[in-house]
């Protein structure tokens, strides 16, 4: 399914980023990176309608030869990025929406643990549980 | 409701804790602030979740009236009684029955103490708003003992 999950920060660094081809990592960085300036587009809204632009969900970034990406911005301005293998023509949008709500809960549970520093890249187990069950789920499909 | 008073006592025995770990001439500011660093990690922290399900902020005007509304609701169980700003970054928020006051007697005897209880919930303000994007500054005053205002100054990048 998700082949690749990532939590960029406001300040535009990421904070958390995982493939499941470990082997590509550096080419899922880049597609991600590029993401950036999409979502920067899509949440300074130009040209849009209003209630287009308050959605958290930002939806389909922008599709490339082999995988699909999917963007989510939260109100405090934290970036979700999600990649997705086109070949899996099945996933429904609100598949995808469901995957970024999981994601989000996840982060929130990070952001009021206590120990964590905010800014710091994530190394709890909380998100990294929702991206492996993710990752687990593309692994059952192929 | 059970949570209040545990919020309640919790509040003032980490005032109690910290003004006797801090000894010396600077006593107050520096129990102060560190109640301010405190209520700064938290509001971060609440804000995130507070603001899971709510669609996106339009402005300024907007993330301030989200705050006097659900955010204070949620933490203090009523709402800002007055907001009030002259549009270019200062906002006063009025409270006229403030929770955590509402404990100490409404006489002037024990006005000196109000900004110690006070450090926190500006704290609390100000990480919310930053973790919103909205660099600020968040100072309190009382003049008559349950009531008091927040003033919040927005800093321009």
């Amino acid at each position: 399914m998700a082949v690749c999950i990532a939590v960029i920060a406001k300040e535009n660094y990421p904070l958390y980023i995982r493939s499941v081809p470990t082997q590509g990592e550096l080419k899922f960085h880049y597609t991600v990176h590029t993401s950036l300036d999409v979502v920067e587009e899509k949440i300074s809204g130009v040209g849009k309608a209003l209630a287009d632009q308050r959605e958290l969900y930002l939806g389909l970034l922008y599709p490339t030869e082999d995988y699909k990406v999917y963007g989510y911005v939260t109100n405090s301005k934290v970036k979700f990025v999600i990649v997705v293998d086109s070949s899996n023509a099945s996933l429904r949008d609100n598949e995808i929406r469901s995957m970024f709500r999981k994601l989000h809960n996840s982060f929130t549970d990070v952001m009021c643990n206590p120990f964590y520093n905010p800014g710091d890249p994530i190394q709890s187990k909380s998100v990294f549980f929702c991206a492996h069950t993710l990752s687990i789920f593309y692994v059952t499909i192929h | 409701m059970a949570d209040e008073a545990l919020f309640q006592f919790l509040h003032s025995e980490i005032i109690q804790y910290i003004n006797s770990a801090e000894t010396g001439e600077s006593e107050n500011g520096r129990c102060v602030s560190k109640l301010e660093n405190m209520g700064f990690r938290v509001g971060q922290g609440l804000i995130e979740r507070f603001t899971k399900d709510t669609p996106r902020f339009k402005d300024e005007l907007d993330v301030m009236k989200f705050i006097c509304k659900d955010f204070w609701t949620s933490v203090f169980k009523k709402q800002i009684d007055n907001l009030r700003t002259n549009h270019q970054g200062i906002y006063v928020l009025q409270d006229n029955k403030f929770r955590l006051l509402t404990q100490l007697s409404a006489g002037k005897q024990y006005l000196e103490h109000a900004p110690k209880f006070l450090a926190f919930t500006c704290g609390l303000v100000r990480g919310a708003l930053s973790n919103l994007g909205v660099k600020s500054i968040v100072t309190a005053e009382v003049s008559v003992m349950p009531a008091c205002k927040f003033q919040v100054m927005i800093q321009k990048i």
